[in-house]
């Protein structure tokens, strides 16, 4: 079973749905039991930084988070789900994060006429090709949306670059973690195939 | 690169597609979740539902479409119409929508937008903005109430506004061109879209192939949305972008 952390930010339903569709069994949950009984975790999210990990803190999901990234086994960060990962962000005032992937959360400060979420389909290249992007063809398209980016210290951990304004690392990998600033659960068949891959990892 | 969008609009009345719709290979054409699968497989970027529903009891059945179309493509999808209080956002992005786009209220209480950003994200307020020329050089006016209903409000300063409240994006439409198959507003769109740091969708006019170039050249719009052109199937998606992409376009056009 893979669990779909619930901390009240943003629709879940679309993830869950896209592990259903490509015919893995998700539960949507805040519960620690049910997140360490899961053979998969997923940390999801949309929202501002600093309410993510108050929301976090509030529900006590910060401890069973750590513990299901040592239990070594699956985890998948999504969109602010991969920034929760690092070890702080500049998003509003600095706010720590998860410190799980040592690294920066910072904001796109670009020139016009580039705008400011990055919104939209973009390419991925794939640096580190971890278990989820098996398969998946260089330079495919997924669907971004955000305003800030991270920079990890160790470049070891970059697994796909996208190009908006400056380079950026659209995902990272990290022995059991991998996390994708990018929403599969959004990307049509590229996404999907993310999906089932992540659901398919052991 | 970031590619430009393609995003189909359906007006969608009491649960059904009300603007015509002509798809050939459709069971029914009036079901907004089988049209939403059809241009999810086409390859649009993504879905805009507008709801048109007149009474509140009927407003659930947008719920309902929402809910059965997320749980069957996985793209992008906006909804708006009738959205006036927090609630009504959080239950649309619940049962699916990724963005939420919000007209009339916006005008008449501006701090619900940004109410709603702080509480949702910046990333799912969409704020649309129908504008008519005004008569003077270079200026629109707002309206709400589906055009009916002058504001007072200058089109540009109130994106701008709007940006500043927490809005992601922004939905343009010319009231004067919307329906005649003319061509989008491009004066509007570009004024507008230089003058924000947010995208910019274009909407209103679309007849042509090249009512989509211009949009997003001329009009420097960071996404254009069309609704007869498709539905109508004068056009499919995919020869909407590869039109686009034989003229340098950045456009999203692999195998869907």
């Amino acid at each position: 079973m893979i669990a779909i952390i619930d901390y009240g930010m943003g629709n879940l339903r679309s993830v869950s749905k896209a592990f259903e569709a490509v015919g893995h069994q998700a539960v949507v949950t805040r519960e620690a039991r049910v997140i360490a009984d899961a053979s998969h975790v997923v940390l999801p999210g949309v929202g501002a930084f600093g309410d993510c990990m108050a929301n976090l803190e509030r529900y006590e999901l910060i401890a069973p988070i750590h513990a299901a990234v040592q239990s070594g086994k699956p985890f998948l960060g999504i969109c602010l789900g991969l920034q929760l990962l690092f070890t702080e962000s500049e998003e509003f005032g600095v706010h720590k994060g998860l410190g799980i992937i040592p690294g920066r959360v910072k904001k796109f400060v670009l020139d016009p006429p580039l705008k400011v979420p990055h919104m939209g389909w973009n390419e991925i290249q794939i640096v580190h090709c971890a278990p989820p992007f098996a398969g998946i063809a260089p330079r495919s398209y997924c669907y971004f949306v955000h305003s800030y980016y991270v920079e990890p210290v160790e470049s070891s951990v970059v697994a796909t670059m996208t190009e908006y304004g400056r380079p950026f690392a659209s995902a990272v990998w990290k022995d059991n973690v991998v996390a994708c600033q990018f929403h599969p659960e959004k990307s049509q068949a590229v996404g999907l195939q993310v999906i089932k891959n992540f659901g398919a990892w052991t | 690169m970031l590619t430009k969008r393609i995003i189909p609009c359906l007006d969608v009345k009491d649960g059904r597609v009300v603007k015509g719709v002509s798809f050939v290979n459709l069971r029914d054409a009036g079901d907004p979740v089988e049209v939403a699968t059809i241009y999810d497989r086409e390859g649009a970027d993504e879905l805009c539902f507008l709801d048109i529903t007149a009474s509140h009891e009927n407003r659930k059945t947008i719920i309902e479409v929402v809910e059965q179309t997320a749980a069957r493509v996985f793209m992008p999808l906006t909804v708006g119409g009738g959205v006036r209080t927090l609630d009504d956002i959080r239950t649309l992005l619940n049962a699916g929508a990724d963005k939420v786009s919000i007209n009339t209220t916006a005008v008449q209480q501006p701090e619900f937008v940004r109410e709603a950003a702080q509480r949702f994200g910046t990333q799912c307020i969409v704020v649309a903005i129908d504008a008519k020329q005004s008569g003077q050089a270079d200026r629109w006016e707002v309206f709400t109430h589906g055009g009916r209903k002058p504001t007072g409000l200058d089109a540009v300063e109130w994106a701008r506004r709007m940006e500043g409240y927490g809005a992601g994006e922004i939905l343009l439409t010319s009231m004067d061109q919307d329906g005649r198959q003319n061509g989008y507003d491009l004066a509007l769109t570009a004024a507008v879209s230089e003058r924000l740091s947010i995208p910019v969708i274009a909407s209103g006019g679309v007849g042509t192939l090249e009512h989509l170039y211009d949009g997003l050249v001329k009009g420097k719009a960071d996404a254009v949305l069309a609704a007869s052109i498709f539905h109508y199937r004068t056009y499919t998606i995919q020869q909407a972008k590869a039109y686009l992409r034989d003229r340098e376009v950045p456009v999203r056009l692999d195998p869907a």
